[in-house]
């Protein structure tokens, strides 16, 4: 695989790093090598929360993203924020359910998934990460469905394999979802 | 396809507290400060649980180091850890640890500077842990990662040198590299036979007591001791040199740069490579003692030399001397605690260093 | 129409970063309001600590330096010694004073020096994510004791301000709960007359402040201040903890 990079956003509590991590673990499965950075610090206390993680084949120089090619915004201020960086070109992944507006951007693919509305089919607003993850799965091809539940798995304690079952099943209903809109 | 079977998916500063713990360290004392509380974290969950486990959160940095002297006398393997305004609390006892010659391990992942600086990371401690960076005629070995497998390694590479040479290590880390993840191999570093631990402080049963001191008044024997403490860095000087030398075999232009600013600078040398540039990298992963015989054997074909830093250009003085002027410098650099260049940004300036200064037609 | 609440002159035109619910915002304000009474602001020199609070020189338009971490009550002996007739105000987390500075805090009491102290006990380091603190109570879990404090490893909490009453150069402390209208009232007024014992040059004074850290604490702004009442101002009472001018 070509040196990917992928930024996701939102604010605290939405599940960003658990996505981030699930991302980068899955990768890592699927055989390739990856770099998963958060951002810290200050940054962290306005509540917001992203992370960038960069796909590659090859050695990874740097873990961090001037201008990814993909951009998943799980909120409006991520969305208003990072749409600037996206790479021109690149294709910008937002939850249509709590997003509004319009990019200003038109060299670059925006692609509208209700991970909120889905979440809440799903009985559980919590579950919009996966939803959301696994709709990113099959839109970009950068990541299988197989590894990302398995990633899922290092993120729960055995006591949590309930927790565990539901955001697989988010993430598969995300996947089957877009796939089934794209026929 | 690269398998993947064996690897785990770990932030620097857990690969750092893992392999600390795997290496038999099972004391760390430390205080909080960003961007490394991820390390004392991990050892308040983890240390308690084990039989000869012991963590504690010491009052400050200061305190902190002074408990590492304590449990390193013991003989015991022993860890401290933070980022550069706590490291600088620390200088005083890492002078008595060199005098002493107790072995730990002292990790910085390094941060801006001076004063309180910020958090984002930064190369500018350099000077701090190869200069000795408290009061004394002393050295500490320091190693600098570059991937978040590499302070895995290095980490278990730490410890067993600190027990070989009796004193403080140092790891150089980097806020980027403790914050990062990526994909690591636990793999266990080859336990060679290191030597008794005859001077501990463990209760004098059935033996003479021993004694662990720096004042040293009589006459002569001070100079002594530092002519000991010397032929011991000499001794390192002569084993324990690491780098990694980058396509150099056919390089007219090398890069030097270490840690976080070395992998960035190998992204952009691929670039350039590509146009057909000669450009090559020495890694320097011992910072102390510096592996000045690999860049002057380097200058022998190579007549230009690029220092890459996340500073205003520490590791520069070092470069200078190992070539004792057989080639020229020229520096690229900028103060930490900023912007993290990209491979484009260096890509552009060995382009330019190379046009400039090698192949003076285009 | 009548003004009855406006902005306190010497608050500058800058949003706070602490986080909603937070007491420092309270601390501020208050700060800023008393520092407008008498010839306070003209003599007042503050030292920030290394905590959330290090940005107060962005919000209080009076003189501030910052110092290292721990170091307030040091730098604030300088000051003082340099200009005896400058109100000087250390601004201290639990972590700054009562941890890494506790030496400096300590001296400087025992000293007697005329400066005056605003301690702020959140029960954790705030802002490099909420470690343990000298003040977390026994049970209270915190990113380095996640079972909770337990006094076997951990040690017993340090009621610094109870040992610092005790010391012949201190003229005052009280400890107050920042949780309603009237103990805000009640801060203010001790800050008042803290300033008014340093002037009068009776010796060290400190309010120490119960105050809300609904972030680490993972509690809702609301729920904090009941947490502070029910159950830290149970182990830190609230009162005058000496007042040797009263006495
Ligand atoms: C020498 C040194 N050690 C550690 C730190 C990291 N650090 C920054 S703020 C802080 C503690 C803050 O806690 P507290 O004093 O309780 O104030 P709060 O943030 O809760 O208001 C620490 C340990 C530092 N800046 N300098
Ligand atoms: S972390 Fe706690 S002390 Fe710091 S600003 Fe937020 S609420 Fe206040």
């Amino acid at each position: 695989m070509k040196l990917t990079k992928v930024v996701i956003s939102g604010f605290g509590g939405q599940g960003i790093m658990m996505m981030g991590y699930a991302l980068a673990n899955a990768v890592m499965k699927d055989g390739h090598q990856v770099t998963l950075l958060p951002a810290y610090g200050a940054e962290v206390r306005g509540g917001s929360a992203n992370c960038t993680i960069a796909i590659s084949d090859d050695e990874i120089a740097s873990p961090v993203a001037s201008a990814p090619e993909f951009i998943v915004v799980m909120s409006t201020p991520a969305f208003l924020r990072f749409q600037n960086y996206l790479k021109s070109g690149g294709t910008l992944i937002l939850n249509s359910s709590l997003i509004e507006g319009e990019t200003i951007r038109e060299d670059i693919k925006v692609i509208p998934v209700p991970a909120g509305k889905w979440a809440l089919e799903l009985g559980d607003l919590r579950m919009a990460n996966c939803v959301m993850l696994g709709a990113f799965a099959r839109l970009t091809g950068l990541v299988t469905l197989k590894s990302l539940e398995e990633a899922l798995v290092s993120l729960f304690p055995a006591r949590k394999a309930k927790l565990l079952e539901l955001n697989q099943r988010a993430l598969r209903f995300g996947y089957q979802t877009i796939e089934k809109e794209e026929k | 396809m690269k398998s993947s079977a064996n690897k785990v998916l770990l932030s620097g500063n857990h690969a750092l507290a893992e392999a600390a713990i795997r290496s038999g360290c099972h004391l760390y004392f430390g205080y909080p400060i960003t961007p490394q509380n991820e390390i004392p974290e991990f050892m308040s969950e983890h240390l308690p649980k084990l039989k000869d486990g012991g963590f504690v959160q010491a009052e400050s940095e200061l305190a902190a180091i002074n408990m590492v002297l304590g449990a390193a006398a013991t003989g015991r393997r022993v860890m401290t850890t933070s980022s550069s305004p706590g490291i600088s609390l620390m200088q005083e006892g890492i002078s008595y640890l060199a005098a002493l010659e107790l072995p730990c391990v002292i990790a910085n992942m390094v941060r801006g500077g001076p004063g309180l600086g910020n958090i984002v990371t930064s190369q500018s401690d350099y000077f701090q842990s190869t200069r000795g960076g408290g009061h004394g005629d002393y050295r500490t070995i320091t190693l600098a990662p570059c991937t978040v497998q590499e302070i895995y390694d290095l980490t278990q590479l730490a410890f067993y040198l600190a027990d070989k040479y009796r004193g403080p290590v140092i790891i150089q880390g980097e806020g980027l590299l403790g914050q990062m993840s990526e994909p690591v191999e636990l793999r266990e570093l080859e336990k060679k036979d290191l030597p008794p631990k005859d001077w501990a402080l463990t209760g004098a049963k059935g033996r003479p007591g021993r004694m662990l001191r720096s004042l040293i008044l009589e006459e002569g024997v001070l100079e002594e001791h530092n002519w000991k403490l010397n032929r011991k860095y000499k001794e390192i000087e002569k084993r324990e040199k690491r780098s990694e030398s980058y396509r150099m075999d056919d390089a007219s232009l090398a890069v030097v740069a270490y840690g976080s600013v070395a992998r960035i600078a190998k992204g952009a040398i691929k670039r350039v490579r590509e146009e057909g540039l000669k450009v090559g990298m020495i890694r320097p992963i011992s910072l102390w003692p510096f592996p000045d015989e690999a860049i002057r054997k380097a200058a022998e074909h190579v007549s230009h030399f690029l220092v890459m830093e996340l500073s205003c250009g520490q590791m520069i003085e070092d470069v200078r001397m190992a070539l004792e002027g057989k080639a020229e410098v020229s520096f690229y650099g900028r103060p930490g605690g900023g912007a993290i260049p990209n491979p484009a940004e260096f890509g552009r300036v060995i382009s330019r260093n190379y046009y400039q200064k090698v192949r003076k037609t285009r | 129409m009548k003004k009855v609440f406006e902005r306190p002159r010497l608050l500058k035109p800058a949003t706070f970063h602490f986080c909603p619910g937070c007491g420092h915002n309270i601390l501020h304000r208050v700060i800023a309001e008393v520092m407008e009474e008498s010839d306070f602001r003209d003599r007042a020199i503050m030292i920030a600590p290394v905590g959330c609070a290090v940005l107060s020189y962005f919000y209080l338009d009076i003189d501030v330096t910052e110092a290292p971490h721990g170091r307030c009550t040091a730098v604030a002996t300088g000051i003082k010694r340099a200009i005896p007739n400058s109100l000087v105000l250390t601004y201290q987390g639990d972590g700054d004073l009562a941890s890494i500075g506790a030496g400096e805090t300590l001296h400087a009491a025992g000293r007697g020096e005329k400066v005056t102290t605003v301690y702020v006990n959140n029960t954790n380091y705030g802002m490099t994510g909420g470690q343990m603190a000298p003040t977390t109570m026994i049970n209270q879990p915190t990113t380095t004791c996640s079972a909770g404090r337990n006094p076997e490893k951990d040690g017993y909490p340090l009621d610094l301000s109870k040992i610092l009453s005790t010391l012949p150069g201190v003229c005052y402390v009280e400890r107050v709960a920042l949780t309603s209208p009237a103990n805000v009232m009640k801060f203010k007024k001790a800050l008042r007359k803290a300033f008014q014992y340093q002037t009068e040059g009776l010796g060290y004074s400190l309010i120490e402040v119960l105050s809300a850290c609904p972030t680490n604490w993972k509690l809702s702004p609301v729920d904090s201040l009941k947490w502070i009442e029910e159950v830290m101002a149970k182990a830190y009472p609230p009162g005058v903890l000496v007042d040797r001018k009263a006495e």
